[in-house]
């Protein structure tokens, strides 16, 4: 760093082309968006900024309001699943083998370099009526009414698990949207929670032990509390894209499942109002701050007890 | 003495990869004992004491403590509580918690718990440091936190890997006080780890040196520092002159130096006589009258290396032969009298010269 910044020539010669791309092509946008959140449409494609709020005040009417609370939930409750489920699988990893730990952590990565639409579709197969889960289930079913006819309580068995197989429908519902978005961030929950707990000193675990503390015990008052940092970047990690999701919900979710990104979607294309979807784009660029910032505060609380 | 608390028999730990860790060890560990285990870096001991703790499972060969067989016992169901080298005091709770951690896992009740964990903060002389996080503590406090830590649960053994490896000198010296007075009056056994041999010597009853994996010689201090049993011990147990003889007729003479000890049970043929450097006298003349059970050569001074209390004279002999002696510098001003070059003579009462066979 010292170097760089004794000689601004290399400096420069290094960082100008990056720096070119990224006002170019991300910040010039953005403040673009920032402005039309101001604007009004005065044509099909003109806008003009004229320092209007109406599109934030539109952004506070209750079909969007209510839909904002509804991504929110979702997005945290899908988030809180990604922890229940991302924890046990980051504790696995970080205490396999050293051999397997390299495939482990490929076999989370993996999906990342798989296309998002083709893996949404993957699960569509999986979760349809006539998909993967369904036939397990009416695998199950047939099993258990056989073994109903062999002891000879055929009726009991079509009273208790009825007359024929019926699928279950999980497919274009909010619960749809909930597996999706859990399968879909899951590896952004592994990967920070694995980087945390890999880092922690197996010797605090040892005491723990040591200490007369049982398994169970030494994971929530100790393993818990000091994988803490890791545990919050996880869950902001995870919950700023699960809030953003527009795909997710759109292919698996039902007509009451749409999220914040589907109608701001939906601005920029079909209902073609520009300012409205700048101006939901950026409530939804404020609460993700929110978010950020939250983690800066816990994180400057924590630091402190974290250390050594 | 006191029957045995900790019986090793014939254990062995083999780590994936190959490495034999800890070879064959049987020892036995007596009740109230200041037990060390002594030995250079990567000869087993940490291993060792862990398979005592029970977070290493033994390849073969059996553990008994209380003359329990300690096979399938999990580490929080042994009666053995460990210091850790890196204190391990949990950073995210306060000193007290820290010290009381134990005790709620054992279910002790809130009244008892609380005048325990002060008792325990005593008698490490932490008082009125109940509130604090680790990190506002130094590492010598730290350490007594986790010594705390363990010693409130009432071990019949604790167990200290390198307890005072991470102090710097000063502290380390007024530690090793400190828990020989806190063995002693605790009562506890006590084994500890150590590469250290200064550390082992002045705060053990017992020692046994490891080398790869193995025990070479399991004595009480002094008895290791004199009678060391293999050229192993001597030379890692304090300073060793090592030169290589030849026997003939019970004695042994070194290269073109004359008798320099006796061995009068010694077959004829090399061996090596081994000489403390406190054991030779530093004489710049003749000596008047040489004792007939006395050694004596001559040499000329190539080091004197300085200490304070106490001058580390280097004498080439001649043959390759180099001796160091240690000359207490008794009087103010003595250690300017030998300098580098000047002729000296050592001499040494054969008795004191010791003959290893390898
Ligand atoms: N988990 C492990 N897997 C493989 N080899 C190991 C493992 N732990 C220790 N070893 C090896 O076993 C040998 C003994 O290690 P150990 O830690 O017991 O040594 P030590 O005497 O405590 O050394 P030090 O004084 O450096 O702490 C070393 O060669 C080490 O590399
Ligand atoms: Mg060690």
């Amino acid at each position: 760093m010292e170097s760089w910044r004794s000689t601004p020539r290399v400096f420069w010669a290094v960082f100008s082309a990056p720096s070119f791309w990224l006002v170019a092509f991300f910040l010039i946008p953005l403040s673009l968006i920032w402005a039309y959140s101001f604007g009004e449409k005065t044509g099909i494609i003109d806008i003009a900024v004229t320092g209007t709020l109406d599109n934030y005040i539109r952004a506070f009417e209750p079909v969007y309001l209510q839909i904002f609370t509804k991504s929110l939930w979702i997005a945290t409750l899908s988030t809180l699943i990604c922890l229940a489920v991302g924890l046990p699988v980051a504790l696995t990893i970080v205490y396999a083998p050293p051999k397997a730990k390299p495939w482990l952590l490929l076999l989370v990565i993996l999906p990342f370099w798989t296309n998002l639409l083709i893996r949404t579709y993957a699960l569509i197969a999986v979760l349809r009526t006539r998909g993967y889960v369904n036939f397990g289930l009416e695998w199950l079913y047939d099993q258990a009414s056989w073994l109903f006819q062999i002891v000879g309580l055929g009726g009991l068995g079509a009273a208790i698990l009825g007359e024929r197989f019926e699928p279950v429908e999980i497919l274009y519902n909010n619960g749809a949207v909930l597996i999706g978005l859990v399968y879909v961030h899951l590896p952004f929950m592994v990967l920070p929670l694995y980087a945390a707990l890999e880092r922690l000193d197996r010797s605090y675990l040892e005491a723990s032990l040591d200490l007369g503390a049982g398994q169970f015990q030494t994971f929530w008052r100790v393993i818990v509390p000091l994988a803490m940092p890791g545990i919050v970047s996880g869950l902001i990690i995870t919950f700023i894209p699960t809030l953003g999701s527009f795909l997710t919900p759109d292919l698996l979710g039902g007509p009451d499942s749409t999220m914040i990104a589907n109608i701001i979607e939906r601005q920029f294309k079909s209902a073609n109002d520009w300012p409205f979807g700048s101006a939901l784009s950026f409530m939804l660029m404020y609460l993700t701050f929110g978010a950020l910032a939250l983690r800066a505060f816990l994180g400057r609380g924590r630091s402190s007890g974290l250390e050594a | 003495m006191t029957d045995a608390i900790i019986e090793i028999a014939d254990i062995s730990k083999a780590f994936p990869g190959g490495v034999r860790a800890v070879d064959a060890v049987s020892l036995s560990i007596r009740e109230g004992e200041f037990f060390a285990l002594l030995g250079p870096s990567g000869c087993g001991k940490t291993t060792l004491l862990r398979m005592i703790a029970g977070f290493e499972t033994p390849t073969e060969g059996a553990i008994r403590i209380d003359g329990v067989d300690m096979a399938g016992t999990a580490p929080n169901r042994r009666p053995v509580n460990m210091v850790f080298q890196s204190y391990a005091v949990f950073p995210h709770m306060s000193v007290a918690e820290n010290v009381a951690y134990g005790l709620k896992m054992d279910g002790v009740a809130k009244p008892e718990m609380a005048r325990r964990v002060e008792d325990a903060l005593a008698l490490v002389r932490l008082d009125g440091f109940d509130g604090r996080k680790p990190d506002q503590l130094s590492g010598g406090q730290r350490q007594r936190v986790a010594l705390a830590r363990a010693l409130v649960k009432r071990p019949r053994v604790l167990l200290l890997d390198e307890p005072l490896s991470a102090l710097d000198a000063k502290l380390r010296e007024a530690m090793q006080l400190e828990l020989v007075n806190l063995q002693k009056s605790v009562g506890i056994t006590f084994v500890v780890v150590t590469h250290d041999q200064d550390e082992a010597l002045s705060m053990a009853d017992r020692i046994a040196v490891m080398e790869t994996g193995q025990v070479r010689q399991l004595a009480p201090p002094a008895e290791l520092y004199e009678h060391p049993n293999s050229r192993f011990v001597a030379e890692f147990i304090g300073k060793m002159n090592v030169i290589e003889a030849t026997a003939s007729d019970g004695v042994l003479t070194g290269p073109g130096l004359g008798v320099i000890a006796r061995a009068p049970d010694l077959g004829d043929g090399p061996a090596s006589v081994a000489l403390r450097p406190e054991k030779i006298r530093l004489n710049m003349a003749p000596t008047p009258a040489l004792g007939k059970d006395e050694a004596e050569i001559e040499g000329t001074v190539t080091t004197v290396s300085y200490h304070g209390a106490e001058s580390h004279i280097y004498v080439d002999a001649g043959e390759g032969v180099l001796l160091s002696a240690t000359v207490q510098n008794a009087e103010r001003d003595a250690a300017h009298r030998v300098k580098r070059g000047d002729r000296a003579r050592l001499c040494w009462r054969l008795a004191d010269a010791l003959v290893l066979k390898e």
